[in-house]
């Protein structure tokens, strides 16, 4: 219990120290940035100009602490179900990303065994998967939104659409290297039972590939994120965390913009925690190791 | 070849034991950076039902191509090979041996007891079946206290044990077996030596054996194979007078010694070729 202890303090330490040599920074910072637009008189003292410049309504920095106080009135201070609570766009931005998610797991799987047991997708496809990964999203989601919305489809859909776009790609390639990861000895073995390409792919490929699906998918949710919340700028969606960070840019809310941005950063961390969590359950269920 | 090695070679089995591998001519081909290896030419060999018969000789000289052509995982470019009256395709569909490769490989996902399994899943045997049989055979090989371990928390012997446990459990009636004790210390091969030896003897079957250990073929086997490389082919074949029973005690033993030397003199006489 003490070593578990002391392990959790050791990786917990450095992560405390630069978030404090941040937040010192982000303060220092905020006074020139802010102190442009301060109505002051000459004869202000630093700590006056301080107080101003991390209290004011539209700062160009705002400081640590609004941006917290912002967060925190806005979740526990209005109904989840109200446009000004940031869990609610946040959900609606999380439930666009899983869904982008399923459908890369269930494309980039697909590719994959296509890839590795047919010669000729592995020459056609494979180009194709690495070039898709070339055109910049921002690009790209405005199309989709307006192709996909003239077909009467809208909503979550076209934003699941590009989250899963961005998200196939490290799914794909993990399970390329893991599905042809096996060595000759564990396939001679299974030649030796006349195993039929069935069970050689669910006793040996499958579960081979497991040690190599995992890294591809922490890299997938973060994109699964990125991709949902930039599916929300051009469309002029009206809830999701992309929506709040671009009324919250027009209007020149950045305080709100900055607790957006913090929101989608906590999202990202508590989605790889649960990836983690059942990397660990899987890895428990095989004897500790992948 | 000379005359003497021809003569060695052509083994004649009594009629009434059934012949388990037969090989007329067998030549075994590679293409390696374009050049045409000879890995086997001219093998003639007949194993009987019950022979232990270890093949022994300096890399190269095709004594795991001949397991693999067994096998059937190594097609052979000219000659006959039968296995059970069968082609060895045949034969690999029928399930007819089982197969202890150099390394473990057992899969690091499964439990001990689900690598044993492994095969008994993929031919379909029941749930309580495949459990009754990895116990039986785990205590066969002395690791029955180990089912729910996993590989890496064993040592190397004893996952050599767990993949021979994996090839017999099925109950083929043909071992084979490539160097599976060639990465093991002295101590835990001739343990595993014992081991193999009483199973041999109580189970009956028949094993084709690879190793490049002159005593352990000598305590093993009921004949042994000398090769050699360049091209590979069979230069002896030494039949061991040893009783069927044997310890390691036996190593000290006259006879023992014979038999080793004419293994060493094989040996010798197929370097000097080169």
């Amino acid at each position: 219990m003490i070593d578990v202890a002391r392990g959790s303090a050791a990786r917990i330490l450095p992560v405390v120290t630069v978030l404090g040599i941040l937040t010192v920074f982000w303060y220092v910072m905020a006074i020139p940035l802010n102190a442009p637009r301060l109505d002051l008189d000459e004869t202000a003292g630093l700590s006056t100009l301080a107080r101003a410049a991390w209290s004011m309504d539209r700062p160009i920095l705002p400081a640590p602490h609004q941006i917290a106080g912002e967060l925190w009135s806005s979740v526990l201070f209005h109904p989840l179900t109200s446009s000004r609570n940031l869990l609610y766009h946040a959900w609606v931005t999380l439930s666009a990303a899983l869904a982008g998610l399923a459908i890369a797991l269930a494309l980039g799987i697909a590719l994959a065994v296509g890839i590795v047991y047919l010669r000729t997708l592995d020459r056609s496809l494979m180009p194709w998967v690495i070039a898709s990964q070339t055109v910049p999203v921002l690009a790209i989601a405005p199309m989709v939104v307006v192709v996909l919305g003239n077909l009467g489809i809208t909503g979550l859909l076209p934003k699941a659409a590009i989250a899963g776009y961005l998200a196939f790609f490290p799914i794909t390639v993990g399970m390329v290297t893991g599905l042809r990861a096996a060595d000759p000895l564990q396939l001679d073995l299974m030649r030796t039972y006349s195993a039929a390409p069935l069970a050689v792919f669910t006793k040996l490929r499958w579960p081979m590939s497991l040690a190599f699906l995992f890294p591809g998918l922490r890299v997938a949710v973060a994109l699964a994120l990125v991709g949902a919340i930039v599916a929300e700028l051009p469309t002029g969606a009206q809830a999701g965390l992309g929506a709040r960070l671009l009324t919250g840019s027009y209007y020149g809310q950045t305080i709100q913009l900055w607790a957006t941005l913090v929101m989608a950063a906590l999202l990202s961390i508590v989605a790889l925690l649960v990836v983690g969590a059942v990397e660990r359950a899987v890895l428990h269920a095989r004897g500790g190791r992948l | 070849m000379d005359e003497a090695a021809v003569l060695a070679s052509e083994t004649v089995p009594s009629p009434s034991v059934p012949v388990v591998v037969e090989a007329r001519g067998l030549n075994v081909a590679f293409e390696a950076d374009g050049q045409r290896v000879n890995a086997l030419t001219g093998v003639d060999l007949t194993i009987s039902r019950g022979d232990f018969v270890s093949l022994i000789g300096p890399s190269g000289c095709g004594k795991t191509t001949l397991l693999r052509a067994i096998a059937d995982l190594q097609t052979p470019s000219g000659g006959t090979l039968t296995v059970n009256g069968m082609t060895p395709t045949e034969a690999r569909q029928a399930r007819a041996y089982g197969y202890v490769f150099q390394a473990p490989a057992l899969y690091p996902w499964r439990s001990v007891a689900r690598n044993v399994m492994l095969p008994l899943e993929i031919m379909g045997m029941s749930r309580s079946e495949r459990a009754a049989r990895a116990d039986r055979y785990l205590r066969l090989v002395g690791l029955g206290d180990f089912a729910r371990k996993f590989p890496w928390q064993l040592s190397g012997g004893m996952q050599q044990r767990v993949s021979i446990a994996r090839a017999l459990c099925f109950e083929p009636t043909l071992l084979l077996m490539d160097e599976p004790f060639g990465a093991l210390d002295e101590i835990t091969r001739d343990g595993l030596n014992v081991h193999l030896h009483e199973l041999w003897r109580r189970t009956g079957m028949t094993v084709v054996f690879v190793t490049h250990s002159i005593p352990e073929a000598a305590f093993l086997s009921t004949r042994i194979v000398v090769m050699s490389a360049r091209p590979g082919r069979i230069i002896d074949v030494i039949e061991n007078p040893l009783g069927a029973t044997r310890e390691l005690g036996i190593r000290e033993s006259a006879e023992f010694l014979a038999v080793a030397h004419r293994v060493r003199e094989g040996l010798r006489a197929g370097h000097s070729y080169d």
